[in-house]
């Protein structure tokens, strides 16, 4: 192992960068985007450099930094890397540019706006690497502050209930998960998530926690379980999200569903299923059924949407729920269901392959909104029509998008919805059975919305406003686009990063 | 670490020095006053720095006889606790100082009002004698009358007399519970020490009923609940270094008499005190909080927000361990660096500016654009209020929460709410009055605003500087606070319960 402390360069680069940004003199508006956008693509060579050390075939974490932060509380800053993580810095690195260059226009602030998102790249980066509870706190509420704003100064005309809702739905499950965090530590006198899994897998974790009262253990279950749940979210704690998609401004709609509910997702892998093995077990069988409503309820609620970003907020949720569909499923297997590695394998390749895909496919295609938001002033679908006579190249970016969100063979988005419905298949045939419900409101309203908005009769305001792409748009898209296809039809790139883990995962579900 | 007694002394020195000066120039007066409380924190810096922590417990700076025949004596010392709270006095007065650069009227009486309060903080927080303790107690009292009469805002009368009331009543209680245990328990002298040892031969009734008085007395000036309610008042009414005075380290007066006093003289009565005690802080944080929540004057939210933090404080004062203990004394100085800062940028930054305090009428006035400086400043002092992470509030406050599970799992519960809210009524407050969209922007309220002078950034940075530095590295303040609570002079209250 080398001495590069590259995991925290990784963290660290777009934060300092952000605080730099801040001491510079005044310069002008390209100047201050190129810089911004050279910080934010950091992380992508730190993603390159990780990518030739990392060794998928090594059990635990790859790579790991500890350092000592606060002694007397026993907390280390450590960080950790294995392809889990791997996956999502990837994805965060794709992603954070993006975001950056949805730099509105007319802005009367770009120092801020840049500032904001690569402090919130930083945040996103710290909760998928630090293993420790206080550091990964500290990442995940730091990413509230700079969405807050976001939503705030830049959002659309409701953006102050927005940006208030989505923070204080966010906080107050962070408030409960400090509270469990407290209770843990009172009881195990550590924060490392490590550590606690080490003492959750030789059952030191339940009897110590058991010394609190059932119910007790069940409130701290509760309590990290909600503000994980409020984050991805899970239906019914997805209230706020609607409200916060329509109203952030682009860079932040793109940012927060395709990396922010990634955190979510992550910490249910990283902390409560490992921490909480048998409470999540005994709660699955009711946690799936939440999922699989997100999953039809948000794809029936997406069809009723005339607000183009409201319906992809509902496609989020129902995107998203699939993820936790396939980890409850995975999660409710009883140890003596003598069920082979197939269905588990599969689904948590495919649960983790839609993470990627939708990060991916959810990003371009609130830019193409975003974009169709920013020239007609209307979000409305039923005032856009016929997009693809006039805007060509929009409509094809826009098309690829949305059939990679839709799950058509062949994009990337394909595979990993196929491995999920395959694993929970395997597990709980009919609830499978009644998510295919929500495939096909998802293909229903995803093409009602592309046959109404890019087909169709062309409307005045489209045909006196609305300008195509220019190459710089194309340019910002065409990486992830490319990557859409590319992983479409090699989805192994991804699998092999983490496919030794998640066997070794399987083969601890199962007893032999 | 033995020129600690000095800044009592140079307070009052400096006290008397801007009464002269002040009344020919105004700028000698304030450079007298800041110059003094600069020195003042050097002097608790140094002594911080240089100190090592005494494992019999306090270390002894002076222990003069001063009234013999009752057993009276000047007796001066500290250990880490004091330490941390005289480090929170010399950062508070200088900010308060900074930030009242501007005041016009009387200002030598002003500062030297200020420096006689300050006189009396610094001397609470090292008095080891009871009845010294109590003597710096009220001097600490008597100029807040008039720094809030004299310079307050509205309804200043009544604010000034509220305050001074429920701290006479409050310090005639602890009088009371002081000559009673003295008295009772037959000690030789009012020395803490000798106080502790004596006091073991109380009844258990005793012990309650004494327990109670001091307790109860000392915790009006903290802002227990339902014994609050001088504080939003007493803050709105004071002047703008005076709030900060009042919520940054008077309130600590009071949390500090509890621990330093109450607790280790009758641990015996903890028992039977505690869950009524902590019910009421629980009640008080989430109280508070709500009051906060709808609150039209900003400076009332701040207010509540401080009632609401130091019912944090008594939380983990009362469920007595070391993890809450040394949560609770973190959290006064948090609060103390983080209640200044609020404080001044309601009360003086903004307040100077606009002449009104009314969320309603700010919110029209789109700050957040107009006063970016002062915007960015409330936002940060907001977040660290809220118990952010890399704040100082965060690390306090995790440490209460732990050490209140050990307690009661349903109190830590209940706090954990009163986090949720304070996060509510601070981000509604950010809100309304820094960014609201300026819709009604009339011709009268477009004027410029005065910009932010030099004294208002040293101030800020000085506090936000500190709440940074202590939040990402905590244990520069626990290392002081954890060998002070291992100490005998503690081991009482913490006794049966494992770190």
């Amino acid at each position: 192992m080398n001495h590069f402390p590259i995991l925290s360069f990784t963290i660290f680069v777009p934060l300092l960068g952000a605080l730099a940004l801040t001491l510079l003199p005044n310069l002008n508006e390209k100047a201050l985007k190129q810089v911004g956008l050279y910080l934010s693509l950091s992380t992508l060579l730190f993603v390159v450099l990780l990518l030739r050390q990392f060794d998928p075939t090594q059990s635990g974490y790859a790579i790991t930094e500890k350092y000592a932060w606060i002694p007397s509380l026993k907390v280390n800053f450590s960080l950790g890397l294995d392809g889990i993580s791997l996956l999502l810095i990837g994805l965060t690195a794709l992603i954070s540019p993006l975001c950056i260059l949805t730099l509105p226009k007319t802005n009367t602030n770009s120092r801020l706006y840049i500032l904001l998102f690569l402090i919130l790249q930083s945040a996103a980066l710290g909760v998928f690497l630090t293993l420790d509870f206080i550091p990964w706190f500290l990442f995940w509420e730091l990413s509230l502050v700079p969405s807050y704003f976001l939503i705030k100064l830049w959002g659309g005309s409701n953006a102050a209930k927005a940006a208030y809702q989505f923070v204080i739905y966010t906080m107050g499950g962070s408030a409960f998960m400090l509270l469990a965090f407290a209770g843990i530590y009172f009881k195990t006198g550590t924060f490392n998530f490590v550590e606690l899994t080490e003492l959750a897998k030789s059952g030191g974790l339940t009897l110590s926690l058991a010394s609190l009262g059932h119910t007790w253990t069940v409130i701290v279950f509760l309590g990290v379980f909600i503000g994980l749940a409020v984050k991805v979210p899970l239906y019914p704690f997805h209230t706020w999200l609607p409200l916060a998609y329509s109203e952030a401004p682009t860079g932040a709609s793109i940012f927060m569903t395709a990396v922010m509910s990634k955190m979510g997702v992550y910490g249910f892998i990283r902390i409560l299923w490992p921490l909480f093995p048998t409470l999540l077990h005994r709660a699955s069988g009711f946690l799936v059924w939440l999922a699989l409503a997100g999953v039809v309820l948000g794809a029936f609620a997406a069809i009723r949407q005339t607000d183009i970003k409201r319906m992809l907020g509902y496609s989020s949720i129902n995107h998203l729920s699939y993820c936790l569909l396939a980890l409850f499923s995975i999660s409710s297997i009883t140890p003596e269901s003598a069920m082979g590695y197939a269905p588990i394998t599969a689904a948590f390749a495919g649960l983790l392959l839609q993470l990627f895909n939708h990060g991916l496919s959810a990003a371009a295609l609130f830019y193409c909104v975003g974009f169709i938001e920013s020239q007609l002033s209307t979000r409305s679908i039923t005032e856009i029509g016929g997009i693809r006579k006039v805007a060509p190249r929009l409509a094809g970016f826009s098309g690829v998008a949305l059939f990679c969100s839709l799950g058509l063979p062949g994009l990337s988005g394909f595979i990993g919805e196929f491995l999920i419905f395959k694993g929970v298949w395997g597990i709980h045939p009919i609830i499978s059975t009644i998510a295919c419900l929500g495939l096909f409101a998802t293909a229903y309203f995803l093409l009602t919305f592309w046959q109404n908005v890019f087909h169709g009769a062309t409307t005045e305001n489209v045909k006196s406003t609305l300008k195509d792409f220019t190459a710089s748009d194309v340019l910002t898209l065409a990486p992830i686009t490319l990557l859409m296809i590319l992983l479409g039809i090699l989805p192994s790139i991804l699998i092999q990063l983490f496919n030794p883990l998640i066997q070794h995962w399987a083969s601890s579900l199962v007893l032999p | 670490m033995n020129a600690l007694p000095c800044t009592i002394y140079l307070s009052f020195t400096g006290a008397l020095l801007t009464l002269l000066i002040g009344k020919r120039s105004a700028l000698g007066a304030r450079i007298v006053a800041l110059a003094t409380a600069l020195l003042g924190l050097e002097i608790t810096l140094s002594a911080a720095l240089s100190y090592i922590p005494n494992p019999h417990g306090l270390t002894t700076l002076v222990n003069t006889p001063w009234i013999s025949q009752l057993g009276i004596h000047y007796y001066l010392a500290v250990d880490g606790i004091s330490l941390t709270l005289l480090i929170l006095t010399g950062l508070a007065t200088t900010a308060g100082i900074l930030f009242s650069w501007n005041i016009e009227e009387r200002v030598g009486e002003f500062f030297a009002l200020y420096l006689v309060l300050i006189g009396g903080v610094y001397g609470v927080f090292m008095s080891a004698d009871v009845f010294l303790f109590f003597v710096f107690y009220e001097i600490a009292i008597v100029p807040k009358y008039f720094l809030v009469a004299i310079w307050g805002s509205k309804n200043k009368e009544y604010g000034a007399m509220k305050l001074v009331l429920y701290s006479f009543v409050g310090s005639s209680l602890v009088l009371a519970g002081l000559i009673w245990t003295y008295a009772a328990s037959g000690a030789s002298s009012f020395g803490l020490p000798d106080l502790i040892q004596a006091s073991s031969h109380l009844t258990h009734i005793q012990h309650i009923e004494i327990f109670g008085l001091i307790f109860f007395g000392f915790a009006t000036l903290a802002g227990l609940f339902p014994l609050h309610t001088w504080a939003p008042t007493g803050h709105v009414a004071a002047p703008t270094a005076a709030s900060m005075l009042l919520a940054g380290v008077v309130m600590k007066l009071g949390a500090y008499g509890c621990l330093r006093v109450a607790l280790p003289l009758f641990p015996q009565a903890i028992d039977f005190w505690q869950p009524i005690i902590a019910c009421l802080a629980v009640l008080g944080i989430i109280y508070a909080g709500l009051i906060a929540l709808i609150q039209e004057d900003f400076k009332y939210v701040i207010g509540y927000s401080s009632v609401s933090h130091m019912g944090f404080v008594i939380l983990g004062l009362i469920s007595c361990n070391l993890k809450s203990l040394s949560g609770a004394v973190l959290q006064m100085f948090s609060h103390g660096i983080i209640a200044g800062l609020l404080f001044a940028v309601v009360g003086r930054m903004v307040y100077e500016r606009t002449h009104t305090r009314n969320l309603n009428e700010l919110k029209t006035m789109g700050l957040g654009k107009r006063l970016p400086f002062v915007a960015c400043v409330f936002v940060i002092a907001g977040l660290a209020s809220m118990g952010m992470p890399a704040f100082s509030g965060f690390p306090a406050e995790l440490t209460i929460l732990i050490g209140t599970w050990k307690v009661s799992a349903v109190w830590a519960t209940a706090a954990a709410v009163g986090i949720l809210i304070s996060a509510a009524f601070t981000l509604r407050a950010i809100q309304l009055a820094f960014f609201s969209e300026a819709k009604s922007v009339t011709s009268a309220n477009t004027h410029a605003f005065a910009p932010i002078t030099l004294p208002e950034k040293l101030g800020s940075i000085l506090l936000i500087g500190t709440t940074l530095i202590i939040g990402l590295k905590p244990d520069l303040l626990f290392n002081l606070i954890n060998p002070a609570l291992q100490s005998p002079y503690f081991e009482n209250i913490i006794k049966g319960v494992t770190s």
